[in-house]
């Protein structure tokens, strides 16, 4: 009977084009709008690093003004000042760790073959050799830098796909050298594709901003005095003067990760940094109380607001959009079933079931669900493509409709027209034969 | 076949009640041709609809074929109904959208013949109206004696035990009446019981029993021992 129930429902939609043509963009409109505030805020959301979400923690140490908190409740602030990151990098327990920050320099090649290039200027993450291995950074040529080399200050980098394409032509660039802020820089290793959303590790500079162009040893960006091209915030005035006044200040510039495998291991970490806060306010520092944090990936995705409240709200306004289409697929769907109330008294003459006629135009609700989940699936490309053209410095994978994402919006549109068609379903198989037969 | 005792079917609206059947008695055999008569409003449709098992009764006891259809829940009387009746109605009741294969093979379908049965059947019942090389065309191509003769063919493809024909030839003219009545008489002359309501007196005539009914009770009329060649 499920085939006869396919060609039933075919039939019945055949007859009524206008009707369905109204569902079908009811519940498309509906599903369109939803999908796409649920992708924007699900891509928003999404741990990037699932299998290391709790192995991987952001530092906080609340070395801020003692008469206000740096964000309310009572937070501590999101990056770390260079004094902190110096002794922590140096000392702590951590199984992995790296203190990253920014920096804009030209980059440009050098001598012959770099005439056809123009020198232009690129942002450069700047990290411990740690950072690539701790956040499974995949690589198509090489790979990062050492540790040593951390040390050393050497002039190293590893570039992204983009840029590898950009200056040697997407080759394997392993041994070249290029110039990045006046120094000739030596390629080590050159990523694959890599985007993760949201950029976790850097939430200050936009959580779905692109990643950088290059990675170089912060211990490089320090040696050459390079400027930072990220957020620094300061709850006192820099004392010093000149770049050492700067990174001797107790403004917070950079941001502090460590990776550490298990709950033993984040507590002898915890430990570690407490007491190296109470050590400090012993020297004059940390006048607040002791209030560190470790953030697993997923907390610091919560703490750091990285779903904005508006986007939700957003959210739930489609849903109730959503709800809204349902409401009208309902009335329209029982003004179709009505309409053939004639037939339905036939067929329960001629021996159908109440329980066949529900089956009946249940199949019919989930075509007409179908082709609007068919229909709702383009309205949310569409919609996404119109938030990617809106918000063009995003990064674009934030707005693109991946295959769970497409299956789900079927499906829901799917399940939601059986349910709005629920009503007038179970109407349609209470239709009185006797009564509909004689109003022929 | 069918047996009524002491049926009574009452409708209620707000606060009037209208007694349609009253006490109603009705025996038919195997292979009758029974005429209900009657004025506008005396029970024959009602008759009809409880007879088909469209409709429930109040009191009394129905039996169809053996089945006492007051204990059956919907699937055994929607089963019962594809299996042992046939239903003709004034209007043919024909599905638009459907051409005549798909019209007839409606009943089959909910039998659960398969396909090569099901084909079988409605050739035949389309071959037996006198339609069978038509079996494509859509009800509006057809005339209303036509479309008569399809309600007939989706009646019989199923073998019926027992044909229910609501004013027949209610919306035909006299010429396409006359069809449709010779029709009907050579389904029942080949074993079909038949139950006809109607308002003409020449065609209650050609039945085999004449059952009049008035203030939703019987009164016959005639009863011919033979049925009618």
């Amino acid at each position: 009977m499920f085939s006869y129930y396919i060609k039933l429902a075919l039939v019945s939609m055949r007859k009524t084009p206008g009707l369905v043509a109204l569902m079908v963009l009811a519940i498309g409109l509906g599903i369109g709008a939803a999908m796409t505030t649920v992708t924007v805020n699900y891509l928003m959301g999404t741990n990037p690093i699932p299998h290391k979400g709790d192995e991987l923690f952001a530092v906080q140490l609340d070395n801020w003004d003692p008469n206000e908190p740096h964000s309310e409740p009572n937070l501590p602030p999101d990056q770390v000042t260079y004094t902190d990151a110096m002794n922590l990098i140096k000392s702590a327990p951590a199984f992995r760790q790296t203190a990253q920050s920014r920096t804009g320099q030209v980059i440009e090649l050098n001598s012959e073959q770099g005439k056809d290039l123009k020198p232009y200027l690129a942002t450069a993450r700047t990290n411990y050799a740690d950072f690539f291995p701790m956040f499974d950074v995949p690589f198509i040529y090489g790979s990062g830098w050492s540790k040593e080399e951390d040390k050393n200050e050497s002039l190293v980098a590893v570039l992204s796909k983009e840029t590898n394409e950009k200056l040697f032509g997407g080759e394997n660039s392993v041994g070249k050298t290029f110039i990045f802020g006046s120094k000739v820089m030596q390629v080590v290793g050159v990523l694959d594709t890599w985007q993760p959303l949201p950029k976790f590790y850097d939430l200050t500079t936009g959580a779905f901003d692109e990643p950088e162009a290059l990675y170089v040893p912060f211990t490089v960006q320090v040696a050459n005095e390079w400027g930072r091209s990220g957020n620094t915030n300061c709850w006192k005035p820099v004392e010093g003067t000149g770049y050492q006044g700067f990174i001797q200040s107790e403004c917070v510039w950079i941001q502090l990760w460590a990776e550490l495998p298990n709950e033993d291991a984040k507590q002898e970490y915890k430990s570690f940094i407490d007491n190296y806060v109470k050590d400090q306010k012993i020297l004059g520092r940390f006048p607040r109380p002791l209030n560190n944090h470790l953030n697993s990936v997923p907390q610091w995705l919560e703490v750091q607001k990285v779903v904005a409240n508006d986007a939700q709200i957003l959210m739930w306004l489609s849903a109730l959009f959503l709800l809204v289409c349902l409401l009208n697929t309902i009335g329209l769907m029982l003004a179709k079933f009505i309409g053939k109330s004639g037939e339905i008294g036939l067929r329960r003459a001629v021996g159908a079931s109440k329980q066949s006629i529900f089956n009946q135009h249940l199949m019919e609700s989930c075509c007409v669900g179908l082709l609007g989940g068919i229909f709702g699936l383009l309205l949310t490309w569409l919609g996404l493509k119109g938030i990617q053209g809106l918000y063009s410095n995003l990064n674009a994978s934030l707005m693109q409709l991946d295959l769970k994402m497409a299956i789900g919006s079927v499906v829901l549109a799917v399940v939601a027209t059986i349910l709005a068609g629920l009503y007038p379903t179970i109407m349609a198989s209470r239709v009185l034969p006797a009564t509909q037969l004689k109003s022929q | 076949m069918l047996k009524m005792n002491n049926v009574s079917k009452a409708y209620i609206t707000d606060s009037v009640k209208t007694q349609a059947l009253k006490s109603f008695n009705l025996q038919v055999e195997a292979g009758d041709f029974v005429a209900v008569t009657g004025p506008s409003g005396s029970g024959k449709t009602t008759f009809l609809n409880i007879s088909g098992l469209l409709e429930g009764f109040c009191e009394g006891q129905y039996i169809l074929d053996g089945h006492d259809v007051s204990k059956l829940n919907d699937k055994e009387r929607s089963k019962l109904r594809n299996e042992k009746i046939g239903f003709v109605f004034q209007s043919f009741n024909l599905i638009p959208e459907l051409n005549l294969f798909d019209n007839v093979d409606v009943p089959l379908r909910y039998r659960g013949f398969n396909k090569a049965e099901r084909k079988k059947r409605i050739e035949e019942a389309l071959d037996k109206v006198g339609l069978g090389g038509r079996m494509k065309h859509y009800p509006a191509q057809l005339s209303g004696g036509q479309q008569q003769r399809v309600a007939i063919a989706r009646a019989l493809a199923g073998s019926p035990a027992f044909l229910l024909a609501d004013e027949p030839t209610g919306n035909l003219d006299s010429k396409m009446a006359e069809g449709v009545m010779g029709l009907l008489k050579e389904i029942n002359a080949s074993g079909t019981t038949i139950v006809m309501v109607t308002h003409d007196n020449e065609q209650a005539l050609q039945a085999s029993r004449i059952i009049h009914v008035r203030d939703g009770q019987v009164e016959e009329l005639l009863h011919q021992q033979k049925a009618i060649a």
